[in-house]
This record gives C-alpha cells, sequence and structure tokens, in this order.
C-alpha cells in the first residue's frame, strides 16, 4: 500500500465514520436522555432516504435534503409522543420490543409505497466527479460533501447543545430530571424534542447516505447492527465514546476494503509458506477485503473480551 | 385417584393426542402442510422463552443457535450418506441440539457478560458475524445455494422395511415426538433450581447475587439450555426440508421467533406455544391471501406490545375470567362498541394497504384490486376516500369508547404489574 492510496483511504473512512456518527450521536444521546435504546433508529435513516428521494422527485434534491430530515424528525416525535411515553413505566425491553416492532412495520411500509427494488435516488450533477487526486488516486467530491454536511451539522449541533438555552435544560435533564422539573420544565415534552431531534439527523444521514450508496428497503438492517456495535463499543450513553468508535470503525471498513492480502500472504513474506492442501488453508488465504464485512462485530467481540464496558463508557456491571 | 391429581395432566394428554391424530386423520391439506412447521417452530419459541420469559434476556440473534443445529444435521446426514454409519437418522436431533449447545457455550461467554439492553444488542451483533461468515466460509455454509440432504440415506429404522423417513407421514411423527419430547424436557427445566434461580436473576439480579449465585453464570447457564433447544428445532427443520441455506442462521430468522414468542404471551408456559402456531398461520395461511402479511404481522406485535404485553395468552386468560365472573355480560355493550369500532378502523387499514399495495408492487397486473369480496378500482379518488374516512371513524370511536370506559370503571392494577406478578 502506498502513501496516495492510505491518504485516500482515510479520507473515505473519515467520511463513513461522520456518517456513523450523524446516526450514533442521536442514538446515544436518546439513550443516555430516556435510557430507550432506538431499534428503529436505522429504519429513520431509511425513511431519510426515501423522504429525500421522493421530495427530490417533486422538488429537487437540495430542498429534500432539508425537508426530508424535518420530516422524519416529525415522525420521531410523533413515535414518542403517543408510542414510547405509554411505555416509559415498564422498563427497557418493553420499550426496546416497541421500537424493534416499529422498525419491522416501517420496513413493510416503505415497501408497500415504494417497493422492493432500490429507487433511483441520485446526488445531484454538481457532485459527481472528483474533488481533487492524488498522483492517480482520486477523491470523490460526493465524500467531501458527505463530509461537509456531517461536520457542519455536528458542530452546529455541539454548539447548540452546549451554549444555547434548551441545549442547557437538555443537558441537565440528562443527568438531573427531577430537579429540571421541579424548575418548571416540561421534560416529556424535552423527550420528544430529543428524540424527534435524533430522528431527524437520522433522516438527514439517510438523505444524504442514500443518494451516495443505494436507497432500498434493506439499507437500514445492514447499518443499523454497525450503529449498534458503534454504540456499545463507544460505551453506551458516551457521545465521545460513539464519536471515537464511528471514526475507528470508518476507518477500519476503508482500510480492510483496500487491503488484498492474507495471512497466507503474510506467512509467505515471513518465509513460512502455508501449504495449499493443509484443512484450514481456507481461513489463512481469507484476504482482509473478504473478511471487511465482519471486522466491526469482530471488534465488538473484542471489545466486549478486553473492555466489557466499552472505550469511554461507565461502570456498569449488571 | 382424584380428579383434582388427573387435572394438570389433562394438557399434556390433549397435546399427545393431537400431536398422534392430525398427520393421521389429516391426510392432504392445509393443516398437514402446517403441522410440521408448527411442531419446529414450537419447539423454537419455547427454546426462546427460555431467554427472554424465564430469564429476562432480549435475544436478537437466535437463530445463529437454530442454525447451528441445522448445519450439523445436515452435515451428519451427508457424512452416513458417505459412510454408511451405523446412526440412526431419527436420533440426529439430538447431535443438532449439541451443535447448538456447542455455540451457545461459546457465543454465550461473550454476550453474557452483560444483561439488559447490552446483552440485547451484543446478540445482535454477534447474530450478525456469524450471519456474514457464510460468505466467508462457503465449504460450511453451503454458499448461495446452502446445503441440501436425503432423511433416507439412514435406511429403514429397525430394520422394518419402509420405516426409512421418506413419507411426509413419519417425518411428521419423528418431528411431534421431539416436539414433544422438548415441550417436556422445557417445562421440567423450569422446575429445577436453575430455572428458579433464573426468575430471580430475571427480576433481582442483585439480590440473587447476594444470595450467593453469579448472576452471570446463570445467564449463561440458561443461554445454554437454550441454544441446545434451538438446536434441536433447527435439526428438526433441517430434517423436514432436507435443505438449510444461510437464511436459517439470519437475522430475519432471530426477528421472528422473538415476534412469535412476544405474540403469544413470555409470562405463561403455554404462550410461545400459542404463539408458533399464530406465526405459522401468519406466515403461511395469510401469505397466501396477502403479499403484505408481515406488515400486518408488526402492526400487530406493535399493538401488543402497547396494549397487551402479556400476549395472547394473556388476552384469552383475562377473557376467559370475565366470562367466569360475569363480568363480560355487564360490560357486554362497551365490549361489543369496541369490537365494531375495531372492525370499521381495521376494515378500512386493510384496504387501504392492499390498494397501496397494488399500485406499487402489482401496477402490470392492473388498477384494480380484490379485497374481501370488493372489487375496487385504485384509479379512482372515492375508492381511497370511503376506506380512509372508515379507519379515521373507527379509530376515533375506538378511542373515545376506551376513555369513557377507563373513566367508569375502577382503576385496576396496570398490565404490566400482573405480567411481572406472575
Amino acid at each position: 500500500m502506498n502513501a496516495e492510496l492510505a491518504l485516500i483511504s482515510a479520507l473515505n473512512g473519515a467520511s463513513y465514520g461522520l456518517l456513523l456518527f450523524m446516526l450514533s450521536a442521536g442514538l446515544t444521546l436518546i439513550f443516555s436522555m430516556m435510557g430507550v435504546l432506538n431499534f428503529a433508529h436505522a429504519s429513520f435513516y431509511m425513511l431519510g432516504a426515501y423522504c429525500g428521494y421522493q421530495i427530490s422527485r417533486w422538488l429537487g434534491f437540495w430542498p429534500g435534503l432539508v425537508l426530508a430530515p424535518l420530516a422524519v424528525g416529525a415522525c420521531g416525535a410523533a413515535v414518542e409522543r403517543y408510542g414510547l411515553r405509554s411505555l416509559h413505566t415498564r422498563g427497557p425491553v418493553a420499550e426496546l420490543l416497541f421500537t424493534f416492532g416499529l422498525s419491522y412495520v416501517i420496513v413493510e411500509l416503505v415497501q408497500v409505497v415504494w417497493g422492493r427494488p432500490p429507487v433511483p435516488y441520485r446526488l445531484p450533477p454538481e457532485l459527481d466527479g472528483s474533488l481533487f487526486s492524488v498522483y492517480t488516486v482520486e477523491f470523490p467530491r460526493a465524500r467531501a460533501f458527505v463530509m461537509l454536511v456531517a461536520g457542519l451539522i455536528l458542530g452546529a449541533l455541539a454548539l447548540l447543545l452546549r451554549y444555547s438555552r434548551i441545549g442547557m435544560i437538555i443537558q441537565a435533564a440528562l443527568s438531573h430530571a427531577r430537579t429540571v422539573e421541579t424548575l418548571g420544565h416540561d421534560v416529556p415534552r424535552i423527550h420528544m424534542l430529543v428524540f424527534g431531534g435524533g430522528a431527524a439527523l437520522a433522516g438527514l444521514a439517510g438523505a444524504v447516505g442514500g443518494a451516495l450508496t443505494v436507497t432500498e428497503p434493506n439499507m437500514g438492517g445492514a447499518i443499523g447492527a454497525i450503529l449498534f456495535v458503534v454504540v456499545v463499543v463507544g460505551g453506551m450513553g458516551s457521545l465521545a465514546g460513539a464519536f471515537l468508535a464511528s471514526l475507528a470503525i470508518g476507518e477500519l471498513d476503508a482500510f480492510a476494503k483496500v487491503i488484498d492480502r492474507s495471512p497466507a500472504d503474510l506467512a509467505a513474506a515471513l518465509g513460512v509458506p502455508i501449504d495449499p492442501a493443509s484443512s484450514l488453508y481456507g481461513l489463512w488465504s481469507l484476504t482482509l477485503s473478504q473478511t471487511a464485512p465482519v471486522l466491526p462485530f469482530l471488534l465488538l467481540v473484542v471489545v466486549l473480551l478486553v473492555r466489557p464496558r466499552g472505550l469511554l463508557g461507565k461502570r456498569e456491571d449488571r | 385417584m382424584k380428579a383434582a391429581q388427573w387435572t394438570p395432566w389433562l394438557p399434556w394428554l390433549a397435546g399427545a393426542l393431537l400431536l398422534v391424530l392430525v398427520p393421521a386423520f389429516f391426510t392432504q391439506g392445509f393443516v398437514r402442510l402446517l403441522f410440521a412447521e408448527c411442531a419446529i417452530m414450537i419447539v423454537f419459541t419455547l427454546s426462546y422463552n427460555l431467554l427472554l420469559g424465564a430469564s429476562g434476556m432480549l435475544s436478537f440473534g437466535h437463530a445463529v443457535y437454530s442454525g447451528f443445529g441445522a448445519y450439523t444435521t445436515i452435515h451428519a446426514l451427508n457424512w452416513i450418506g458417505r459412510t454408511h454409519a451405523l446412526v440412526p437418522v431419527t436420533a440426529l436431533p439430538l447431535l443438532g441440539g449439541c451443535g447448538g449447545l456447542i455455540a451457545g457455550v461459546v457465543l454465550g461467554f461473550i454476550s453474557t457478560r452483560r444483561s439488559g439492553t447490552a446483552f440485547a444488542m451484543i446478540t445482535l451483533g454477534l447474530g450478525e458475524l456469524v450471519g456474514a461468515c457464510w460468505l466467508m466460509f462457503p465449504r460450511f455454509f453451503g454458499g448461495e445455494g446452502g446445503i441440501s440432504g436425503n432423511r433416507t440415506v439412514g435406511g429403514p429404522l429397525f430394520g422394518v422395511p419402509g420405516w426409512n423417513l421418506a413419507s411426509d407421514l413419519q417425518i411428521d411423527y419423528v418431528v411431534g415426538a421431539w416436539c414433544f419430547a422438548s415441550i417436556a424436557a422445557i417445562r421440567g427445566l423450569l422446575g429445577t433450581p436453575l430455572g428458579r434461580i433464573a426468575n430471580a436473576v430475571r427480576d433481582n439480579p442483585e439480590r440473587a447475587e447476594f444470595v450467593g449465585y453469579s448472576a452471570r453464570q446463570v445467564r449463561w447457564l440458561m443461554l445454554i439450555a437454550s441454544s441446545f433447544f434451538a438446536g434441536i428445532s433447527g435439526s428438526l427443520a433441517a430434517l423436514n426440508f432436507e435443505i438449510v441455506s444461510a437464511e436459517n442462521v439470519g437475522a430475519l430468522r432471530s426477528g421472528e421467533v422473538l415476534l412469535a414468542t412476544f405474540i403469544g404471551g413470555i409470562g405463561y408456559f403455554h404462550g410461545p406455544i400459542l404463539g408458533a402456531v399464530v406465526f405459522v398461520f401468519f406466515a403461511v395461511a395469510l401469505s397466501q391471501w396477502t403479499k403484505a402479511w408481515q406488515l400486518y404481522l408488526g402492526l400487530f406485535f406493535v399493538v401488543l406490545v402497547l396494549r397487551a404485553p402479556g400476549g395472547l395468552a394473556a388476552v384469552i386468560e383475562r377473557a376467559v375470567a370475565q366470562v367466569r365472573d360475569g363480568s363480560a355480560w355487564r360490560r357486554s355493550r362497551v365490549l361489543s362498541a369496541m369490537g365494531m369500532a375495531m372492525v370499521v378502523a381495521l376494515g378500512g387499514l386493510i384496504v387501504l394497504v392492499e390498494m397501496t399495495y397494488q399500485r406499487t408492487l402489482e401496477v402490470a397486473a392492473g388498477s384494480v384490486v380484490r379485497v374481501f369480496w370488493m372489487d375496487i378500482d385504485t384509479d379512482r379518488a372515492t375508492s381511497w376516500a370511503l376506506p380512509s374516512l372508515f379507519l379515521v371513524a373507527g379509530a376515533l370511536a375506538y378511542d373515545r369508547v376506551r376513555r369513557q370506559d377507563l373513566a367508569v370503571r375502577q382503576p385496576t392494577p396496570s398490565t404490566a404489574a400482573e405480567v411481572a406478578a406472575r
């Protein structure tokens, strides 16, 4: 692997990692505030992609980029208000089951409305082509656009959480919900706001990510599992941990995809070639790029064995 | 013997009779089609409820264990075919169970380090891990097409000519017998000290630890037991269908067992059995009638989570209790009003869904869709307005009746507390 490929891979990984963080940020914020791990979060991502596609057909891509997150956010707020809120007294398993059922229903509804095959949702032509190239390797404009959107939104969110009045109330409600309620703030409404906001973030990620890759009913399931890996690896409820884990998994994925070497190659390079007839040769000859889809889950296993609470998670033995 | 001593055994007797008589009398047709699938699903949901109901562990990756059982069995079948080893095919589910058990020992060691939400997430991750492996190890998982086998390779059982599992009737009886044995074994397991301690760990892990039990170890043991029975179920599926593919370990199958178990009712021993039967009905019967069956199943599940967390078993029990103490007759007006509102809303919803489906997936078949007994033209605006009106009016009426009813009745203990008390 040469330097320019490494640089481009690092940028690709960062772009994917930021997209993941747009999703995991909302998920983590909802989890630490309400104790609900929203199983349907990835479905909101998919819904965002489909809303973006539909609006882009009516009004164009850019209005879709603004309106789709708003629509998905409204859906999320409604889900919190009319579904989750009544389940809050029944504990995390009931809430998890509800969001699981919801993810199932959303996928089916999307299939009813838009059909099973992928829909032709694309980025506008001004985002085609490459932004710059290092020697022969090109960095696509679309990836830079994803990084820009994610960076801007997350920066704005950080500022909002830290300096605005509503952000301060949200932060206070994270740790001292009762006190905040005593001070006259409507905590259930804050929950609705945060849930809607998280869904809107997921919707935005979908509106961008769907156009960048493929918009199909299963796109949520694929990214959803990785999302939960991010949250567990980063430490449940830790925003900084989610950020680290998102970037780590983004980079892991990007680098694994371009390294076409296997342990057998490594052994050969070290002078101890493995006999292709040996029984485990199939295992040793797997290249890193072939194993890319399972690497996040292997990372999950390793982190759980070494550090069960996750990278930056608080200690939790139960 | 007094009658009271007999009553606990009546359901077992009835179940055994059912397992013997159904395959014998329904030699063809619908019931026969469902019999083996129901029996397989029953073992699967009961094994799942060892986790969710008995130990409070919500797993999103249970299909991994049944999948391992299935793959173990199909490889064993092919091995018997190659070597003509004297291994009875009817005993293979035991081997499949051991396959599931080994997977449970290894994966459970990792996943049971945490409980609650984290456990759920980890099982999802592990499920994805195993589910993604089939691309990397095509020799074991059989790649795209899966692995097929032949259940008659073992030759006739006990040397009786014709007893080689070739006919549907024979495989139905083998599956039924294993199903019955598994139900009895799971029931027995729940009564052992391990089963009781698992309940304690579910309800109050801290206190169980103070009494001297390691909550983690109890969770692990329960997961191992559960994966054994899941392996049996997968093994039965492998014998019945004679093919195993990557779908058998996938996330979809894991989701299905969760849906089925919860729909039946996780707080009751017979709940998962009920849920398995209802699920197979949805999956086989309803899927012939409408392509949107998964949507209806999902909606049904969400409604149950919101309104009846005890599942169908709890709904039935409450209905029976209300009929017995006569309150059902006193509230007959309210109940029938609610039922009517529900039917109106449901009818509107179904018509809307089927019409939308016609427009997206069946465009080539024209604009007219047949729902219930009606032919509806999806191009006309009125055919959209009317079901929408039904849906909204029915939902509003239901909500109104329910509110009035709640206001009249004494506040009852919340359903969650009822479930927890069991």
